[in-house]
């Protein structure tokens, strides 16, 4: 039931990026569909949370380290009902609500400003400690990209994360395999993330970034992991969910003309059928 | 504001300052954390470690983690006071500043010690002529240059009431006294430290001591020098700073910073805007780099002791 309920938004969040980034005519496909079925699964099941009430104080912390993948989070934040949908088309516009990165004065439901790189590890990190400091529940997310880990205060983050031994806190890296440049193995070699995090004193795994099943289940156990914070690798594809994009070398940020255009297009009707015939 | 005079000397290490100060803070308010890089040891916060080791993190020799964490506890309702030498609470995280700091609205406040001379043993790796020039450029950056022990503790004790994010920074070592603790200062406001008639220095940190022994020296050649205690380098009097300029032979800026971007900058940046003032004489590092000394030693070698002073303003009357 709940992973039929998880598919569907997972869909539900690749449709509203999709139609975003069309009406944009550009943006960050490669890095936005890698991480849907994460952000389905946090926003759909997992996170303590009051979308009405977007300043809770007692709500679950979301960091999207990766910040250009700010239009998946905004597509989730919309269909969770923290503002209106049509504010969706307006990505990039001038004035928006929306900009390309995160920004949490401007976003209902944005926890947290990022786009320069790394910084959200560690503002990830401070949620976390204040919250364990005060013995308050509140659990903190952030996902990472694998790219972004050639920033070195991630690795500041990470350290004090387990010296700290913040159980509270869930990072993700999704393993995607490509930066800007090309494959993170030619641009920077990443090697083992899993083994680097658990040398780093991480409840490491690393699981398909793709099954909602699997996050949810992994997440779940990661509540009984005692003195450690959890890393969670997940094995991802840049343009995830869209043969054409996933095969698409240059897609970290791709201009929708061509057969670009199309492709963007072909998805929108694919996901729209596959909604419909869920729900007959 | 309420300026009283301080009437004798008993000057304070400001590192104890900051700890004492910090201390009360911490008892009044709750939700306020000190934070460290590893230099508990050089700030003397130790104590403050002890007495409050829930709410007291070393963050390790990690400043951008630090900024960030502290950064991302203020967005759960924390006031972090963090604390490293100038340099690295700045020129090392000044996007971390940016980002995770002012652009998103957080409540961080950092003392920077040890600025511009002040390195001294440490020489010029640690030095930091720098920082104002760089955290003035950040919009909604409070940034606060106190002149001694009872403008510092004032500083800190505002920056724990005002919501948004503060860079404070000092020496280690004792400043002379210049206020009475029953002092009370303002944010956006500069103080008339000694009022004169030919010449005002704007002044800021420990410099605006190092103006009095000028006043005292150009006051046998019958000169009369003012000086105004512009310690809110940001935001900044600027209607003072127009005001006490009017029918001045000279206008001087002294700080213990770079020629650019500093308290200097920010009068001649006021000045030129008025225009047809009196000429600006700017005491500050000219843009080169420091080294390893005594205080006395590159405060004479950078330019800023009041001989340097003197013979730069003479050199323009």
């Amino acid at each position: 039931m709940t992973t039929t309920k998880l598919k569907r938004f997972s869909t539900e969040i690749r449709l509203e990026t999709s139609k975003m980034l069309l009406k944009r005519g550009f943006g960050h496909l490669g890095g936005a569909f890698s991480i849907v079925e994460t952000l389905s699964v946090l926003y759909g099941e997992v996170m303590n949370i009051d979308p009405s009430h977007p300043a809770w104080d007692q709500r679950d912390r979301f960091v999207l380290s990766k910040g250009h993948a700010g239009p998946a989070l905004y597509a989730t934040l919309a269909l969770k009902g923290y503002f209106p949908k049509e504010w969706l088309s307006t990505l990039n516009d001038n004035a928006t609500h929306l900009p390309s990165h995160p920004d949490r004065v401007r976003t209902p439901g944005v926890d947290a400003t990022t786009g320069s790189l790394g910084q959200g590890t560690s503002l990830a990190v401070g949620m976390a400690q204040s919250f364990k400091m005060d013995n308050k529940p509140n659990r903190v997310y952030c996902i990472v990209g694998d790219g972004e880990l050639n920033e070195g205060q991630v690795w500041e983050a990470f350290q004090y994360a387990a010296h700290a031994k913040l159980t509270n806190l869930v990072f993700f890296i999704d393993e995607n395999h490509k930066q800007l440049d090309g494959y993170t193995k030619d641009i920077m070699n990443p090697f083992d993330i899993r083994l680097k995090l658990e040398a780093f004193g991480f409840n490491a795994v690393r699981i398909p970034g793709n099954d909602e099943d699997l996050i949810l289940k992994t997440l779940v156990e990661a509540r009984n992991v005692e003195d450690k914070p959890t890393a969670i690798v997940l094995d991802t594809i840049k343009g995830q969910g869209v043969t054409y994009f996933e095969q698409l070398f240059d897609n970290h940020h791709i201009r929708f003309t061509g057969e670009g255009e199309a492709a963007l297009k072909d998805a929108i009707a694919e996901f729209e059928k596959q909604l419909t015939e869920v729900d007959a | 504001m309420n300026i009283v005079k301080a009437t004798a000397q008993n000057p304070k290490e400001l590192r104890a300052v900051y700890t004492e100060t910090l201390f009360g803070i911490m008892e009044k308010h709750p939700q306020v954390v000190a934070m460290d890089a590893d230099l508990v040891g050089a700030s003397g916060a130790g104590k403050l470690f002890k007495a409050f080791p829930n709410r007291c993190l070393d963050m390790g020799i990690a400043e951008a983690n630090m900024y960030g964490a502290a950064a991302g506890m203020s967005l759960t309702g924390k006031v972090p006071f963090l604390h490293t030498f100038a340099p690295f609470a700045t020129r090392r995280v000044f996007d971390q500043m940016y980002m995770s700091g002012v652009y998103q609205n957080s409540n961080v406040k950092v003392y920077g010690s040890d600025p511009g001379f002040w390195a001294i043993h440490n020489g010029g790796t640690h030095t930091s002529m720098e920082d104002l020039a760089m955290t003035r450029a950040l919009p909604t950056m409070t940034v606060l240059a106190p002149s001694d022990a009872t403008q510092f503790a004032w500083c800190l004790r505002k920056a724990a009431e005002t919501y948004g994010s503060f860079y404070i920074r000092a020496g280690r070592k004792a400043f002379l006294d210049l206020y009475d603790p029953s002092s009370e200062f303002e944010l956006g406001k500069g103080i008339i430290v000694e009022e004169g008639t030919d010449i005002v220095i704007f002044a800021i940190g420990e410099m605006v001591s190092e103006s009095l022994k000028v006043k005292a020296e150009l006051a046998k050649e019958n000169l009369s020098v003012g000086i105004v205690d512009l310690f809110s380098v940001k935001p900044l009097d600027e209607e003072l700073v127009r005001q006490v300029s009017k029918g001045k032979r000279l206008i001087v800026t002294a700080e213990n910073h770079s020629k650019i971007g500093g308290i200097g900058s920010a009068v001649a940046e006021v000045l030129a805007e008025v225009g047809n003032t009196a000429p600006l004489v700017r005491i500050a590092v000219n843009d080169r780099f420091s080294e390893v000394g005594t205080a006395d030693y590159l405060m004479a070698t950078l330019k800023l002791n009041a001989s340097s002073m003197i013979e730069a303003i003479k050199a323009k009357l």
